[in-house]
């Protein structure tokens, strides 16, 4: 069986978990690999819990990521990290707004895309494969501030791999 | 010559674009998770798209569509097709001209959706054929092959989704050619068309005629398809579910039903007769097994606890291995909530203080029902809060009735109240009723889509418009006002009254969705610009929120 990478980004409704999903199954697209995405909307517009499942690969199956296969997990809203935690797997890597630090975003609308920044360091995709998933996904009038936003995550997502390849072997 | 271009669709974008390439006359329906889309994205993409009132009236307009040798595209979610079910039964025996394709969007584990009924009985019941797709490439082919089949055979097609074909997305290789464009004409064929018992009865066994040649058909169609394994384990399945079955277990043969109604059942005994064990897998309702059960074909199926929510890679590997076990709890999420300044908070606050029996609808506002307001106490489907409220001012105490309250939105009311508030005029309570009409200006749950009473059309266009407050007082209801439901003193102190009264009432509660409230100002701004080109206020003050009250 071919390998293929399992996301889950979750969050609440309002956050952008939809359109982080959006942007980074269009990059998979984009890089030229196979790649399938789904979610649940509907009621969970109203504030209530959102998740996204994007895989990607020479050859993705069913869209639905394994509960405890995530190789990461994205999550956007701190409260809903641990009724999440299950979904990632025992090696897979969580990444939260903490991971950001100090660093204040200039909108806080961004943080979902500012999340998909820390999460692309660990991913195989050309710089090029990200800025057509914006070109097809965000509106221009929001483009720069979601790009400042990418960039302070590619920062902490790079400081977040160093300290984690340093405490396992 | 067509270039294919490959694009990362969700199952609903694919149908819209596969209905704009084959040349759908008309696509119509009703929103409602998960099918929503299909209509939205065939609009942005060029097509002619509308909003009928109900799923009923929709799929009528789409009979007509294809009576008159167009090409009708009619999407609802699952329960939608209960509403025009009465028209589905009937249509698959007068057949049509040209094509009508019903897309039913089933909603398993329901995440947005009161009931997970399964509508694959529906075909069987109606006796339309049906193809399932399992992944947005298939749902833009089954689209083309479902209004061919239509076109061919001249009877209604049910196109069957699930929540995980809708709302995934894949790549969808876009490469087909255009069906070939048909001329639209109607032509005179009473016997055929006119559903009197005389003409009824001879349509009945042409369906099944049909029916039999379909069934012909689907053994050699290229939309079931079977691929070969080590010779163990074969399984049957349709759906997403062929996806979770593939990654499961790559090692056994696979047998995939596109047309799942009428079952080409030759093909299957052929298949579980070349595999050692043969497992069904499906979602829902034991809708396949049963039927090959009942063919004599020797198949195993899952275990009734998976009758219940979706299937998953997880769970088709329990199946397999027949394990009936309790599952893991599912991680328990954030349940939703009404907005933080939705303007009906105040309404479920008065309604919980005043210790109103609330007789509910569907809707966003059903979250009234929820901590911390807590103030709604039954809601079954679309329309019912009307006919069940008075249902029990019928029946309870004087005193305990004239606290009964029916509480409907404005695009649930245009769906199926109207009929309800025909009911309260005819038959009155002793008591009298209170029906609350949540007028925010649009189909909040399902992403703020326009209906009649908003006076635009799908694509925010302005046209005809039902103003409810007139149309009430019009069907007979002596007390009608429009309140602003954000005044609570107000608003509390009219309530009460009207309960009081013993007479029956009619509160329009009108404040814009806040989360529409922006677009639905740039709409009539708009509109203003364009039938006032010389300034001046737009004529249509039907959105005032200023009370009124009729003796």
């Amino acid at each position: 069986m071919e390998t293929v990478t399992n996301i889950v980004i979750a969050g609440l409704g309002g956050q952008g978990v939809i359109k982080a999903s959006d942007i980074l199954a269009q990059a998979a697209l984009a890089a030229g690999l196979d790649v399938k995405k789904s979610e649940i909307h509907g009621m969970s517009q109203r504030g209530g819990s959102v998740n996204s499942d994007v895989r990607f690969g020479a050859r993705v199956l069913s869209p639905m990521v394994p509960t405890g296969e995530a190789d990461f997990l994205v999550v956007v809203a701190p409260d809903q990290v641990e009724n999440n935690r299950p979904l990632l797997c025992p090696t897979g890597v969580l990444i939260e707004p903490r991971l950001l630090g100090e660093t204040s975003l200039a909108n806080p609308r961004t943080l979902n895309v500012a999340l998909l920044g820390v999460l692309s360091v660990w991913l195989p995709f050309p710089p090029e494969a990200w800025r057509a998933a914006f070109d097809a996904q965000l509106a221009p009038k929001i483009r720069v501030a979601n790009e400042a936003a990418f960039a302070v995550g590619i920062a902490a997502g790079a400081r977040e791999k160093l300290r984690l390849q340093s405490v396992t072997p | 010559m067509t270039k294919v271009k490959r694009q990362l669709l969700s199952g609903d974008e694919a149908i819209a674009l596969a209905a704009l390439r084959a040349g759908v006359t008309l696509g119509t329906g009703y929103p409602g998770t998960p099918s929503t889309e299909i209509l939205e994205t065939y609009a942005r993409l060029g097509g002619r798209a509308q909003w009928a009132p109900n799923e009923k009236v929709a799929l009528e307009v789409g009979a007509g569509v294809a009576f008159a040798r167009g090409r009708a595209l009619v999407t609802m979610k699952h329960v939608g097709l209960n509403v025009a079910a009465d028209v589905l039964f009937t249509v698959a025996y007068s057949g049509v001209s040209g094509a009508l394709v019903i897309v039913s969007a089933d909603d398993p584990g329901m995440s947005s959706s009161q009931n997970e009924q399964d509508n694959r009985r529906y075909a069987v019941a109606a006796g339309v054929p049906m193809v399932e797709p399992a992944d947005s490439q298939e749902a833009y082919d089954f689209t083309f092959a479902a209004l061919e089949m239509s076109e061919r055979w001249g009877v209604p097609v049910l196109l069957r989704l699930t929540t995980r074909v809708c709302h995934a997305k894949s790549i969808v290789a876009d490469g087909r050619a255009p069906l070939p464009a048909v001329a639209p004409r109607f032509e005179r064929n009473i016997p055929e068309r006119v559903m009197i018992p005389a003409h009824a009865r001879p349509a009945h066994r042409r369906l099944r005629q049909k029916l039999a040649e379909i069934a012909t058909w689907a053994e050699t169609a290229p939309l079931n398809r079977r691929t070969a394994g080590d010779g163990r384990l074969g399984i049957v399945t349709s759906g997403v579910a062929v996806m979770h079955a593939r990654e499961a277990a790559p090692q056994a043969a696979l047998l995939q039903l596109g047309v799942t109604h009428p079952l080409p059942l030759q093909l299957i005994r052929d298949f579980a007769a070349s595999v050692q064990e043969c497992v069904v897998l499906e979602e829902g309702d034991p809708y396949l097994e049963e039927a090959l059960r009942a063919a004599g074909i020797a198949v195993r199926g899952k275990p009734a606890g998976y009758r219940f929510g979706e299937l998953n890679v997880a769970r088709t590997r329990r199946i397999l291995a027949a394990d009936a076990s309790p599952e893991p709890a599912p991680a328990r999420g954030k349940p939703p909530q009404l907005c933080p300044g939705c303007p009906y908070r105040t309404v479920f606050t008065v309604l919980r203080r005043l210790e109103c029996i609330v007789s509910g609808d569907i809707g966003c506002y059903t979250l009234g029902a929820l901590p911390p307001f807590e103030a709604m106490d039954f809601q079954t489907c679309m329309g019912a809060s009307i006919g069940m409220g008075l249902g029990l001012r019928h029946t309870l105490p004087a005193d305990e009735a004239r606290r009964v309250v029916s509480v409907i939105g404005d695009s649930t009311f245009m769906h199926s109240g109207l009929t309800g508030v025909a009911e309260m005029v005819y038959n009155p309570p002793a008591t009298g009723h209170v029906l609350l009409i949540l007028d925010n200006g649009t189909t909040a749950m399902t992403g703020q889509q326009e209906h009649p009473a908003t006076g635009r059309t799908l694509n925010h266009e302005p046209t005809g418009r039902v103003a409810i407050e007139a149309v009430v007082r019009a069907m007979g209801v002596p007390q009608v006002d429009v309140v602003d439901p954000m005044k609570e003193a107000e608003f509390e102190a009219l309530l009460r009254e009207r309960l009081a009264s013993g007479r029956l009432a009619v509160i329009v509660a009108r404040r814009s969705c806040i989360l529409a409230a922006g677009a639905i100002r740039a709409y009539e701004k708009a509109a203003a610009a364009r039938s006032q080109p010389l300034g001046g206020c737009p004529a249509d003050a039907a959105t005032t929120t200023t009370g009124e009250t009729e003796g």
